[in-house]
């Protein structure tokens, strides 16, 4: 059952009311140290789509990978402990930027929905929480853009399109694998491609959109991530990208850092940055100072940013 | 009181199994009824090029087969038509059948071929898998049997003319054309002529409704391309009768290709993303086809991709051997990705006996894809009250013993509705099938009460 | 050197481990390589992946021990979205890695880590690591 399903808590009704909408909003911890600008951007895009990101109160690090043992039950709980601040807070909903901590809590969740043995068993283990059967949904923000929103309205939005850009959205794998945790197809997802086009821009289709980065083997072993990068920027390059837009801040660090410099620099954002372009925000918002300085250039240079 | 039984047959199915099946019925006295949904019969194996292990030209040893049905005296031949309802049970079918009109009086038409030279439109030709165009009026191919044509009412000019006259249509008016109608010696175009349902009893019933090729969609870690075809789509260009003349050519660019990679098991063996069998073919047909290729293409280089290599019939494994022997590479591994890059496609591989990831930059890839019943199939079950297998295959009554007979007495069923097999298999169960529809009709009649109804 | 098969090696505690630890019946990979082919790391690993799959299916625990391939593994889950059989090797490679990091052997040393390295890399990327690839 693929899980991308439009959800059936329509934020667009409410909307259309003219009312702002609001979204439990999990951040993790990176979005709070080394990418502050995928926060700041996706804030500020989506309250100029009229949905108010709300930071979930005492959240906790997920963990970053859901553990695959089938008897490591300990590694779940970090995770699931966020949920159940979902639920307490009265929601069904909770909606993440990245694509780790999105991957690692719909999975935590999953355990907890499908699997009665183990449901119990983290239950009791936390037993100064209210037990927990997986009520809540995580959701990444393309689905919402996708599934809540809607083209349509994002469109609207657009006060500057992107035109003549040419950029290349890269999923990477946590937001297509397992089946189970994909937002979109697995093999040939369109989200990133259809918000790119909804910006303006030109969505360059490329063949390693959903190859790994290399992820945190980059810890170890550096010269093998980059290996993985080269062949993932300059696919996107020769199918004629000039960017490249991701959603998740583990890519971001690798295809950023790995660059070799005998190559020509691609410029790496988020997708939400190019959010706060289009929709002609405050450049504040999209924290451009965090990326690198081959992407400022690139912004500055097609006056995108001041 | 005993019911007489009709001693009459109907085979749903123009291809090797259903002709089979109707000659044999037909030689021992019997009428038959040969039920084709397509212009022609001939079925799948009309559109090949070669056919292993003997490399026959299979349009030369089909047509005089084809040709048989057509004068046979037992034989009522009813192309572009379907069955539409069926009651009744054992030795007493009742049976609609939907003559689809042709838009050609075919007791006037002599197939001289004036009308489909000439016709202005294109359209995807579905006898040559789509790799080449056929026009609106059309016989499918060559030795098509009626060698009458058909209009496709679909993509006719004249046919949209009306419509838009008709107030049925919006935006540019198409001309008026009947180009067909104008240059036709023998006046045999009539656009008045209108779908007919004739109404028949029979006995008995084969089906013999063949196979299609899973779609190459179904497997999205490889690129929609043009030059990633499947392996009828190959057949046509490697076919001296086909769109290319037999001569293998990309249809991206019309290059010959140098390095050509052929892949087993695309959909098939794969419970997870496409179907749990083995479609039993593809094994001795890529084989086929790469060894095709290289006495087409003599420079170039032809690889196989396999998990298993099945060549169980006979010559089988000989013919296999001699391919390898000439030089075609067998790699053991699936192909986790293809894409397009540049000119080439990357087909990336494994190679499990050394243990070796390998990469092609290939001019072409044939996908053996994944048999299943031919489309319609399903609908045309349900009409019939025959049981399906999980996979979609007609269910026999006893997998060993019982393999030709259905859930419903007096159906019976040969070739691969039944399930994967080759021609040779094919033609054997269209002769079984038919012996056991002389069985039946030798009974001769049977009590009301034993009649289990469809 | 011939590599001996017996049924006590077939069934070993290794074989039974991996099972355990990963919730997977490795009798069902037939060893199509289609993981192989298409794992992102797999230009540096010394042993495939279907390889590792087939060094537990007969036993040869030593074969793997010495391998970096279960160490390179990036977690990308392509290996098990590909899989013709639905054989999670995600969850068979995260299997050998524990049999390892359980037995208080790291992969990774984060003391012997240079100061200027841990302040460079981002946080997702070291706790990701270490949950991976420390015990």
């Amino acid at each position: 059952m693929l899980n991308y399903r439009k959800s059936r808590w329509s934020v667009l009704s409410a909307s259309s009311r003219g009312n702002k909408m609001e979204l439990a909003y999990y951040p993790g911890c990176t979005l709070k140290t080394r990418a502050k600008n995928f926060e700041t951007s996706a804030i500020a895009a989506m309250s100029a789509l009229g949905v108010n990101l709300v930071e979930l109160p005492r959240w906790n690090c997920c963990g970053t990978v859901y553990s695959l043992a089938e008897d490591d039950l300990i590694h779940h709980v970090a995770a699931i402990r966020n949920l159940i601040r979902v639920k307490e807070q009265g929601k069904n909903k909770v909606v993440t930027l990245c694509a780790f901590c999105y991957n690692t809590l719909k999975r935590a969740n999953l355990v907890m929905k499908d699997s009665p043995d183990k449901r119990f068993a983290i239950n009791n283990f936390m037993n100064e929480e209210p037990d927990y059967a997986g009520e809540v949904e995580t959701v990444h923000l393309l689905q919402v853009l996708r599934d809540d929103v809607g083209w349509e309205r994002i469109a609207r939005n657009v006060k500057h399109p992107l035109k003549d850009l040419k950029i290349a959205g890269y999923y990477g794998c946590t937001l297509l694998r397992p089946q189970s945790a994909a937002i979109d197809s697995v093999e040939r997802p369109r989200v990133l491609q259809d918000l790119i086009k909804t910006l303006g821009a030109s969505a360059v289709e490329f063949p390693f959109a959903t190859e790994c980065c290399g992820a945190y083997q980059v810890v170890d072993n550096r010269d093998i991530v980059a290996e993985r990068t080269a062949a993932i920027l300059s696919s996107a390059r020769k199918n004629g990208a000039e960017a490249i837009a991701v959603s998740c801040p583990l890519c971001e660090y690798n295809l950023r850092q790995t660059q070799r410099q005998d190559t020509v620099p691609m410029p790496v954002l988020y997708f939400t940055q190019l959010m706060v372009i289009a929709f002609g925000l405050d450049a504040i918002t999209g924290g451009f100072d965090e990326n690198s300085m081959e992407t400022r250039a690139w912004l500055k240079g097609k006056g995108l940013i001041p | 009181m005993n019911e007489e039984f009709v001693k009459r047959a109907l085979v749903i199915g123009g291809g090797i199994a259903g002709i089979q099946a109707a000659l044999d019925i037909a030689d021992a006295g019997y009428e038959v009824i040969l039920v084709e949904r397509s212009p022609s019969i001939g079925g799948h194996m009309v559109q090949y090029a070669e056919v292993f292990p003997t490399l026959d030209c299979p349009q030369c040893i089909m047509t005089p087969r084809m040709v048989e049905i057509v004068q046979h005296p037992n034989i009522k031949l009813m192309t572009y038509s379907e069955v539409k309802k069926v009651s009744g049970s054992a030795g007493n079918f009742t049976v609609d059948i939907l003559q689809k009109a042709r838009k050609v009086d075919t007791k006037k038409c002599t197939g001289c071929g004036t009308c489909w030279q000439k016709c202005p439109e294109k359209v995807t030709s579905e006898f040559n898998a789509g790799v080449a165009k056929r026009t609106a009026v059309y016989i499918p191919f060559p030795q098509a049997v009626p060698a009458k044509p058909v209009i496709d009412t679909d993509h006719c000019r004249y046919i949209d003319y009306k419509e838009y006259m008709a107030g049925g249509k919006k935006g540019k008016k198409p001309p008026e054309c009947r180009i067909c109608e104008k240059l036709c010696p023998v006046g045999a175009v009539d656009w008045e002529q209108q779908d007919e349902i004739i109404r028949e009893k029979v006995g008995a019933i084969v089906i013999a409704t063949g196979f299609d090729l899973m779609p190459v969609a179904n497997i999205p870690e490889y690129a929609a391309d043009p030059d990633i075809l499947n392996g009828i789509q190959f057949e046509r260009l490697l076919s001296p009768g086909g769109p290319t003349a037999g001569v293998v050519t990309r249809p991206s660019d019309g290059k010959i290709p140098k390095e050509v990679v052929f892949v087993s098991c695309c959909g098939s063996r794969d419970p997870e993303h496409g179907v749990p069998y083995c479609s039993r073919v593809c094994c001795m047909y890529l084989a086929k086809q790469a060894l095709l290729y290289k006495h087409a293409v003599p420079d170039g280089q032809a690889y196989i991709f396999y998990i298993d290599t099945r060549s169980t019939g006979k010559g089988y494994e000989e013919f296999i051997q001699r391919v390898v022997g000439e030089g075609v590479l067998y790699l053991r591994g699936k192909v986790s990705k293809i894409f397009r890059d540049g000119e080439k496609l990357r087909v990336y591989g494994a190679d499990t006996l050394s243990g070796k990831r390998v990469e092609i930059a290939a001019d072409m890839v044939v996908l053996g894809m994944a048999v299943m019943p031919s489309e319609g199939t399903k609908e045309l079950l349900k009409k019939l009250g025959v049981s399906a297998g999980e996979t979609g295959f007609v269910l026999e009554s006893h997998t060993k013993f019982r393999p030709l007979e259905t859930s419903v007495e007096g159906i019976f069923v040969a070739g691969m509705a039944q399930g994967p097999k080759d021609i040779p298999d094919s033609v054997a169960q269209g002769s079984a099938s038919a012996a056991r529809v002389l069985t039946l009709f030798a009974q001769g009649s049977r009590s009301q009460k034993e009649s289990v109804r469809v | 050197m011939r590599v001996e098969l017996s049924s006590k090696k077939l069934r070993s505690n290794f074989v039974k481990k991996v099972a355990e630890l990963s919730g997977q019946n490795l009798y069902l990979c037939y060893q199509c390589g289609k993981c192989s082919a298409g794992c992102p790391m797999g230009f540096a690993m010394d042993i495939l992946p279907n390889q590792v799959i087939r060094l537990i299916q007969l036993g040869l625990e030593e074969d793997l021990i010495n391998s970096k391939t279960v160490w390179l593994c990036a977690s990308c889950l392509t290996c098990t979205a590909r899989c013709p059989r639905g054989v999670d090797l995600s969850k068979v490679m995260e299997a050998v890695r524990l049999l390892t990091l359980r037995k208080n052997k790291n992969y990774i040393e984060p003391s012997k880590m240079s100061h200027d390295t841990i302040a460079e890399l981002p946080q997702i990327a070291l706790v990701s690591a270490f949950r991976k690839l420390t015990g």
